[in-house]
């Protein structure tokens, strides 16, 4: 029983992220003068998409039902993505800053 | 709600640019500034009342971001009115502005919870669509520095933002 419950987490760890992380790569959309630049990524499951705010503003990076990253003036934050899609967010500070993340399968 | 606020800038954009004289009537950079300056002041401490005085998470939310960002980007107007030795200079349209401003802000004053929030974010609303109409036909086209130009261009994406962002308050609050 307990043999059991201290193998099964690595198992688990072990198929997650080794194939994954093999390839893995990070992509940076920076921010500046209120826009996200570039505003449309392609990216693969795994990967990390981070955002580089370079504005004087805090902006957030959010997917509505979804995640939110928030991002305070001259900082940054990132996702790892963990599945197929598209994904368009915005900045629910400034709603009128959009971007989109098109997911495919590793 | 926000007529007189409307109708007093509108009639000073009128009056002072597109009036009679018309093109000898372009606000020059140093006006320029201080409108922009102004507007965003104005918001500031309409905002600062509505930190004060609700009670809705969301409004105080919204506000608390109008107080940050309209203070970042004036001292970057003033850190770059320093650079290009620019002096900010009083006009018309400033001061319909403040006086917009003030009566919209007794008007606020007197409200309170539900009815004060309803009254600040669509005031807000109308605001800022009515700074973003003066950057769009007068202020950016007007604007001869490139730097100053750009900040305003800058601040017209930030200005639409915020109206974005307080229509979508007002959505919640119904
Ligand atoms: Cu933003």
């Amino acid at each position: 029983m307990s043999t059991h419950r201290r193998l099964l987490p690595v198992v688990v760890l072990a198929l997650g992220t080794g194939p994954l992380s093999a390839h893995a790569e990070t992509i940076t959309v920076t921010i500046e003068k209120m826009a996200f630049s570039p505003a449309e990524i392609s990216a693969s499951v795994g990967d990390t998409v981070q955002w580089v705010n370079k504005d004087t503003f805090a902006h957030t990076a959010t997917v509505k039902g979804g995640w939110e990253v928030m991002l305070p003036v001259a900082k940054s934050g990132s996702v790892v993505l963990d599945k197929a899609g598209t994904l368009d967010y915005f900045c629910r500070f400034h709603p009128n800053m959009k971007g989109r993340i098109t997911v495919s399968a590793p | 709600m926000t007529t007189r606020l409307h109708m007093a800038l509108a009639a000073a954009l009128i009056l002072g640019t597109a009036g009679a004289a018309a093109a000898a009537d372009k606000p020059t950079d140093p006006q320029i500034a201080h409108i922009a300056y102004t507007a965003g002041a104005l918001d500031v401490d309409m905002a600062k009342l509505a930190i004060s005085k609700s009670k809705n998470k969301d409004v105080v939310d919204f506000a608390n971001g109008m107080v940050r960002d309209h203070e970042a980007v004036n001292v970057q107007a003033l850190d770059l009115v320093k650079k290009l030795k620019v002096t900010p200079e009083d006009n018309a349209t400033s001061k319909a502005l403040s006086e917009a401003s003030a009566a919209e802000k007794a008007k606020l004053e007197k409200l309170d919870g539900a009815a004060f929030d309803k009254a600040y974010v669509a005031n807000e609303v109308a605001y800022h669509k009515q700074v973003n109409g003066a950057l769009e036909t007068v202020l950016i086209p007007s604007a001869k520095n490139a730097e100053l130009k750009s900040l305003l261009e800058t601040g017209l994406k930030l200005f639409q933002g915020h109206e974005q962002h307080a229509e979508m308050v007002a959505a919640g609050l119904k």
